[in-house]
């Protein structure tokens, strides 16, 4: 029973006497092997650490266990929620968008605006016209967005829906009561049944930028660089670049900028907040550059940007040696030097790295989540001296594979750290009991991976559910690369506390200065 | 009623909010609202809501689809089975580990529920079908979870679309291999909420756990004249479980809970039960009614949030059995009621005459009315994701006074009631959650206790006054204004 002076949830409560009791009693009704034999459940469990196991476990073809990848229109959504007052639309069944917003609003905690059109059976048979007729309408007269951005689900997919022919048929019937001839419906085809995520953020990025653009082609350059900052989950990321840019006092477009969006100060609420000007993202095809800062998350994007005769390609700004590459790919496009602040602030980084040197190096780590987040981050930790063990994947993008094995090719460690593509994270598990590691890097899905192998979780990736405002940081840059070492050589330090606070064992180690 | 009357600012709000509307939408969305009132006799449903009917096009309504229902809902909770989203790799990714169904076992093991299995579809699985790939996947979980006590596939959209027969490959596989496999037809496209997908896998249960006699493990179990079972239970927060330690101290036998912590042997047990205790009505009502029907058991619902409905519901069920149940169903009424007085004496000062909005899903919508009040809390605004009529009708029952109902609520619409009704605290999902926040609104989550509870039974009830009080009495709503605003900012 309570005491009510001092109540306490499920974590306490639980453990009460009289709780552990109901839970024992309840095991004579349960048919779990736990509750039947649980030498069994020790022995099976033993025998799923092994490498007997780990190679039936990679040998899988069909099925895949703790995936580390999401489906196309949830970046579609995350591209729409990037340009000003712009709602995303997914053309398909609600219960999809449910996701989406939750899993957002999960990792952010910020609300995430996005409508359906609800298609359910008679649309799966006539077709998904009536309901986007509606659904445009309505989302129109509710919300005011000044765009809407529509996306497919995969029902839309499989039954063939022509989203082009759609809108215009909604125009035509709403009559420009609602929807006016010149409101932009810009759209992108995103089957979830084809790449992940990062393919349905390049798809409606393609999308807006060439629908927005039709017919805006000038003689002259606006004399302006695009940035497109790709599957960006890290806020402090976007201002990062940002930063950088303006610290060479460059014209810039930054293509879809959620930075506001998902960091919304509180007193008050509107549904949109921040976002690429539509203005800016219509002439962006007149830029003189375009700079995408996720390769594999816009190659469809970047075909788009070279056949458009814009110079500028991709640009990895996470950890040292990227943000170098990012800031003198800057100075030459503006010709100008590299400015003192960041020649300070590239200063400052080192001297930090110099400094907690010795806790990295050596270190073998694990590491998953997207592909290009995955070569920043490679590329970190081999700058000091740690030891990617384990480098995982779920949706690499072709040509990641070979770059990631280069790179760690230049490490003294090279054979013994290992690139998987296309593997998840059922198989790291494997991995991690077999080829065990000092720490793992990635997203909240590491939490089991962490209670079972006791192998410690540095949170860094998407989504992370369980760690809070994580997100609101950088690690673009020099200072967000700053904070990757900051995280990371804590976690090492507290990681060797927690090892040796032995009273009278180990902790002649527990020293005060580290 | 007067103009400034509670009923009077209600009826205003809806109409102002059927403004927004292009005429087919606001013709529509009128039938989804209404001012309910407790002694209304001439209401059919609670404010006249119509329910359970299609969705308005493009107003981001807060409903899931039917896979939510089966997967999230009904079958996923069920631990010591595997269930598989059957499709592209989306829908089992969004929905992994959500809903806190809380379980004991050894993950990965012998219990699965925070897992994702997922059949990831890929294009060539689309056009030339999945069927193959299924067959591949049921062998490749056998031959890596051993102890797993059958299988479950949840069917996502594109399943239904392609023709694929997930039917005839999971029997074929269950043939085979003398395996519990259930293939599970709940596509995110049929109907128009999750509600059919929790029909949908009512019935498959009916069909592969009662009809089909699945071999489980261990000693069958002795039947007795007080097995009860506890229905629509998901252990949100271990719900089920500070709820079957009341039935078990009144003197009932618990031999299973559906499905929070549940394995199939329970549910197997379940049809042997003298009782069957219905918490949440929506998601499971079907397959109460259907062993009512095929197998005599006689089903009731009740309600354990707030001890005044726990009371009235432990006498309930305690009058289906004898006198000695009764004795100490009193008993264990008895022993409770000072913690009970010590819990309201303690936060009913904090929380008296504060008003609510809330709007979630299942029972919950009516199911939690009666704990607020028992704070003094005044619930003013209330609605379901997901209803049906029947829902509604009960609601009547449970409302206090005079409460706006809207039924499958849109953000527009939530927002637009909120702002015109100014209630003191909101209480619905996590996708409304930082909206209310950002307006300085004290927010709980309703659907996941808001990562606290659990807030079923007695010792539920203290911690969901805690709960309220820390959401309403946090110093943190004060911040808002800064020290440079003017009177009537922010």
């Amino acid at each position: 029973m309570q005491e009510v002076e001092k109540i306490v949830n499920g974590q306490k409560l639980f453990q009460r006497p009289e709780y552990k009791e109901v839970l024992a009693n309840k095991k004579q009704f349960e048919g779990g092997m736990g509750a039947i034999n649980p030498a069994k459940t020790a022995e099976i469990a033993e025998w799923t650490k092994g490498w007997d196991y780990r190679e039936k476990n990679l040998a899988r073809e069909a099925i895949t266990i703790n995936p580390a990848k999401a489906c196309q229109p949830l970046g579609a959504v995350m591209v729409a929620l990037g340009f000003e007052n712009t709602m995303p639309y997914v053309h398909g069944s609600h219960g999809c968008v449910a996701y989406f917003r939750s899993y957002f609003t999960k990792h952010f905690k910020e609300p995430t605006p996005c409508v359906s059109d609800s298609m359910t059976e008679d649309a799966a048979v006539f077709g998904g016209l009536s309901n986007m007729k509606d659904g445009l309408k309505n989302c129109a007269a509710l919300y005011k967005p000044e765009m809407i951005a529509v996306s497919t689900t995969c029902m839309a997919e499989v039954i063939g829906d022509d989203l082009y022919a759609f809108a215009i048929a909604a125009k035509e019937e709403d009559g420009g009561e609602f929807l006016a001839e010149d409101f932009p419906i810009t759209y992108a085809h995103t089957p979830s049944f084809t790449g992940s995520h990062i393919t349905g953020y390049d798809n409606m990025m393609h999308g807006i930028m060439s629908q927005l653009t039709e017919g805006n082609k000038k003689e002259e350059s606006n004399g302006k660089i695009n940035i497109i900052p790709g599957f960006e989950t890290y806020i402090g990321s976007i201002r990062s670049v940002k930063a950088i840019v303006e610290s060479f006092g460059a014209e810039y477009t930054m293509l879809g900028d959620h930075s506001d969006q998902w960091d919304m100060p509180a007193g008050d609420y509107s549904m949109f907040a921040g976002g690429t000007p539509i203005a800016d993202a219509k002439d962006c095809i007149n830029a003189k550059a375009t700079i995408s800062l996720q390769k594999y998350a816009t190659v469809k994007t970047m075909k788009m940007a070279k056949k458009w005769k814009h110079v500028g390609g991709t640009s990895n700004p996470i950890g040292l040696k990227g943000t170098d590459e990012f800031v003198m790919k800057l100075a030459e496009l503006t010709g100008k030097e590299v400015p003192q602040k960041l020649k300070t602030e590239r200063g400052r980084l080192v001297d930090a790295m110099q400094d907690s040197y010795p806790y990295m190096h050596g270190k073998k780590f694990a590491i998953w989540g997207d592909p290009d987040f995955l070569v920043g981050m490679v590329s970190f930790l081999l700058e000091m001296g740690a030891e990617p063990t384990h480098v995982l994947c779920n949706n690499p993008a072709r040509g990641w594979e070979d770059e990631i094995r280069a790179m760690l090719d230049t490490s003294p460690a090279s054979a013994d750290c290992h690139v998987w593509a296309g593997k998840d994270l059922w198989h790291m598990r494997s991995l991690l009991f077999t080829e065990p590691v000092d720490f793992m890097i990635g997203n909240s899905y590491g939490k089991e991976l962490m209670r079972d192998t006791n192998i410690p979780l540095i949170y860094i990736g998407f989504p992370i559910f369980d760690r809070h405002h994580l997100h609101r940081y950088s690690i673009s840059g020099y200072d967000g690369a700053l904070n990757l070492l900051t995280w990371i050589t804590n976690k090492v330090l507290d990681q060797l506390d927690e090892e040796t606070k032995g009273i009278a064992s180990t902790d002649y180690f527990f020293d005060l200065v580290r | 009623m007067g103009p400034d009357s509670l009923e009077a600012k209600q009826k205003a709000a809806i109409e102002e909010v059927l403004k927004a509307y292009p005429e087919k939408a606001a013709k529509n969305r009128a039938k989804h609202l209404g001012v309910g009132g407790p002694d209304d006799e001439s209401q059919k449903t609670c404010g006249n809501v119509r329910s359970n009917k299609k969705t308005v096009p493009g107003v981001m309504s807060q409903r899931g689809c039917a896979y939510a229902g089966s997967k999230g809902v009904v079958w996923g909770p069920v631990k010591d089975m595997v269930h598989i989203s059957h499709g592209p790799v989306g829908c089992g990714q969004y929905s992994r580990a959500g809903r806190r169904n809380y379980y004991i076992g050894t993950t990965g093991v012998d219990t699965f529920v925070t897992m994702n299995f997922t059949s990831d579809f890929q294009e060539k699985d689309i056009v030339f079908g999945g069927d193959k790939k299924l067959d591949k996947c049921l062998h490749e979980i056998d031959a890596l979870f051993p102890l797993n006590n059958g299988i479950t596939v949840q069917s996502e959209c594109p399943i239904g679309l392609i023709g694929d027969d997930i039917n005839a490959t999971s029997k074929m596989y269950a043939n085979k291999t003398g395996q519990t496999i259930v293939p599970v037809n709940c596509e995110g496209f049929r109907g128009v909420s999750q509600s059919l997908g929790h029909h949908i896998a009512n019935d498959t249960v009916r069909d592969y756990i009662f009809d089909a006699s699945p071999k489980t493990l261990g000693e069958p179990i002795a039947v007795t004249e007080y097995d009860v079972a506890i229905i629509g239970d998901y252990n949100i927060g271990g719900d089920a479980w500070s709820s079957r330690i009341l039935l078990e101290e009144m003197g009932l036998r618990v031999v299973a809970q559906w499905s929070g912590d549940a394995t199939i042997k329970e549910m197997v047990q379940t049809t042997k039960v003298k009782l069957n205790l219905l918490h949440c009505y929506r998601s499971m009502n079907y397959i109460s009614r259907h062993m009512e029907k095929e197998y005599g058991i006689p089903w009731i619902e009740y309600n354990f949030f707030g001890p005044s409905q726990t009371v009235k519901s432990l006498r309930k069920i305690a009058a289906f059995f004898d006198e000695s149940i009764q004795a100490k169903c009193e008993e264990v009424i008895a022993k409770y009621q000072p913690m009970v007085d010590a819990i309201t004496n303690k936060f009913r000062p904090r929380l008296e005459g504060k008003t609510v909005m809330l709007f979630v899903g299942g029972l919950r919508p009516r199911h939690v009315i009666g704990a607020y009040e028992d704070l003094g809390m005044e619930v003013i605004g209330t609605g379901y994701e997901f209803a049906h009529d029947d829902d509604y009708k009960r609601t009547k029952d449970e409302i206090f006074r005079s409460t706006v109902i809207y039924d499958d609520v849109n953000e527009y619409e939530l927002e637009a009631f909120v702002k015109a009704l100014q209630p003191d605290l909101v209480a619905s999902g996590i996708k409304e959650k930082y909206v209310f926040q950002k307006m300085g609104l004290p927010y709980r989550q309703m659907h996941s206790w808001d990562y606290s509870g659990p807030y079923h039974g007695y010792d539920g009830f203290a911690v969901f006054a805690a709960d309220m009080d820390l959401a309403i009495n946090s110093p943190v709503w004060g911040h808002s204004k800064a020290p440079w605003d003017k009177e009537g900012e922010v």
